[in-house]
């Protein structure tokens, strides 16, 4: 264990001391996309290892994103108080939606399409209120004349880089939190089977509410930081059942049970992406798309644990000593 | 009539009449998504994406090779249905005994499949069939003729689905095997081949809608986005699995959208929609027509 701690820390060194050693600002670029979305996809699948499959994450993303920049815009609030707001805002909307769903026991298929409404809604909202949100053609910022810091803003790629690393620890942090905490196991717990749980004592709706309550929270943070770095936001871009879908697959991909799951899927999607826009120009238009559905549904298939927890547990096996030996 | 049409404000009727017109086309989606839902208890989730390749394939038959728009429809039925066939085949039938989530989640992958296919092959830009129907005038009303056009279809096929459920041997072993899969196999029944014959119908329902939205809007890769959602909520709202109860909340939605377009956009109307569905969540969790139990 000890060795694994000083490992980590090791990591975590060479990732902070990485910018200052090696600048080039397109790989940089790349590193931040892979950073905040693994924290996305993260704060997915805290809620989708218990088999809260939630398509609704799109929506909080989206008003994570939104309500930052249109605080900022419209009202000159800083992004400092805008993100918690945004925070909180769509803690609310997780609770308004998460209560009625976790109450009357609605899992399963009927989950996936209720949180599938809320992505939706969100989408339509931001298109809707396009005279506030510039509807479907995107939004930027007002860049600040004042403190980059204050508007949360800033040009280079550095800091940036340690910001989204921070947010990214951050995640894995809460990530090994509820892994080690007794909701864990009641979660586990009732994504056997509910009754069960119910009846060996565990509030079913508290504990599947604790944990929506959180993945929604980070899943606005990523969607405000997002807008923050790219300082332009689209509704097809943070959110909608594309981005909700994006999360699942790439939460899949890596792996959902375990810590750095969610992040080996972020490189993997990214990276794809970015070589086939490399590599074909403006013709990839679709062909990373499509070369992420045929994967999803070839992992899903044959694949269920993802790539890093496959390897993990072949990795487990081999250690094992065998009985004869 | 006249005096009818003075009491009511007259853009109220035509919307509720559009409205009603809409939610034909909604519930023939909301039945084939219902048909397998109840069968296979698999959620489609590119049903929508069905019916937008229906949609290219009416439109490339149509204006490309000009072949007559009523032998079109019936390849793309055909066609569509094969894709739904195929897509049980390849996708749903090595997962049927995975975890429920796994087999729609895969079917969120098809999605992208088809979408990005769609967009590599046909690009993005918005293509009609630029067939332009007549404009049916009733004292100050418009209908379209596209909307009466797709609403006698949407009921005709339905009333088919039903005569083919009811009356056929298929069609009750259908409706036998969504009410106890196990027992089915013991009385002799394929479940495999029912299963492919489901989604076969399934197909060919969404191959439908697609040949009668496609008068109506504008098809892109994207299109399948603009009612997927909606039918998905309808499933919900009705029941998964629940017929009846689908296509009731098909026409409470379509009226929604319709009345709540009237009064701002039609994005409004949505928004309204996906509203009154969470509102709905909270009264009726298992579905409008639900028994308490």
């Amino acid at each position: 264990m000890k060795g694994r701690l000083a490992a980590g820390i090791a990591g975590l060194a060479a990732l902070i001391a990485l910018p200052f050693v090696y600048r080039d600002p397109y790989h940089l670029h790349i590193l931040v996309l892979i950073l905040i979305w693994s924290f996305a996809y993260t704060s997915w699948s805290i809620m989708g290892r218990f088999g809260l499959v939630s398509l609704g994450h799109g929506g909080f993303m989206g008003i994570g994103a939104y309500v930052t920049a249109l605080l900022w815009n419209h009202l000159g609030l800083s992004p400092w108080i805008g993100i918690p707001l945004s925070m909180a805002a769509a803690g609310a909307l997780a609770l308004v939606v998460g209560y009625p769903c976790f109450r009357f026991r609605i899992t399963g298929h009927y989950f996936v399409l209720v949180t599938l409404a809320l992505s939706g809604i969100v989408l339509q909202v931001v298109t809707a209120t396009r005279d506030y949100t510039g509807g479907s053609l995107g939004y930027t910022p007002n860049r600040t004349r004042g403190s980059g810091l204050l508007a949360l803003q800033f040009d280079d790629k550095t800091t940036w880089y340690l910001i989204a690393l921070a947010v990214w620890v951050g995640g894995l942090l809460i990530w090994h939190w509820i892994d080690r905490s007794m909701s864990r196991y009641a979660l586990e717990a009732i994504s056997e089977d509910e009754d069960a749980a119910a009846a060996a004592g565990i509030n079913v709706t508290a504990e599947k509410l604790k944990i929506t309550l959180i993945s929604a929270l980070m899943t606005a943070l990523a969607g405000a930081i997002y807008c923050q770095y790219q300082m332009f936001i689209a509704p097809d871009v943070v959110s909608g059942i594309a981005v909700s879908l994006q999360m699942v697959f790439a939460a899949i991909v890596g792996g959902l049970y375990v810590s750095f799951g969610p992040t080996v899927g972020a490189i993997i999607t990214i990276l794809l992406a970015e070589t086939l826009r490399i590599g074909f120009g403006t013709q990839a238009v679709g062909w990373d798309n499509l070369v992420y559905g045929v994967l999803l549904v070839l992992f899903i298939i044959f694949l269920p644990k993802g790539i890093l927890g496959s390897l993990l547990e072949r990795v487990k096996l081999q250690r094992k000593p065998s009985p004869a030996a | 009539m006249q005096g009818f049409l003075e009491f009511f404000d007259i853009y109220l009727v035509e919307a509720v009449i559009n409205g009603i017109l809409l939610g034909g086309v909604l519930a023939l989606l909301a039945l084939g998504l219902n048909l397998i839902f109840g069968v296979i208890d698999v959620t489609w989730i590119c049903y929508a994406e069905l019916v937008m390749i229906g949609m290219y394939a009416m439109y490339f038959i149509v204006q490309y090779y000009g072949i007559s728009y009523f032998i079109a429809a019936p390849i793309t039925i055909l066609l569509v249905a094969v894709l739904g066939a195929l897509l049980h085949y390849l996708v749903i039938a090595p997962l049927l005994t995975a975890p429920p989530i796994n087999q729609l989640l895969a079917t969120g992958g098809v999605l992208f499949v088809l979408q990005s296919f769609a967009t590599v092959a046909f690009g993005v830009d918005f293509r009609n069939l630029g067939i332009r129907l007549p404009v049916l005038a009733l004292g100050d009303m418009n209908f379209s003729y596209a909307r009466l056009l797709s609403f006698a279809a949407a009921l005709i096929a339905m009333v088919a689905v039903y005569l083919f459920m009811t009356r056929t041997f298929t069609g009750t072993a259908i409706r036998a095997i969504s009410q106890d899969r196990q027992i089915m196999a013991l009385m002799g029944v394929d479940a495999r081949r029912i299963y492919l014959v489901t989604s076969a119908l399934g197909g060919a329902l969404a191959g439908l809608a697609a040949c009668l939205l496609v008068l109506q809007y504008d098809v892109h890769p994207f299109v399948g986005l603009s009612f997927g959602p909606i039918t998905f909520l309808i499933c919900v709202l009705g029941g998964l699995g629940n017929f009846i109860g689908g296509f009731i909340a098909s026409f409470v939605f379509a009226e929604i959208i319709s009345l709540g377009g009237l009064y701002s956009d039609l994005e409004w109307g949505y928004v309204l929609a996906f509203a009154f569905f969470i509102v709905m969540m909270f009264i009726r969790p298992a579905g409008l027509l639900a028994r308490r139990s």
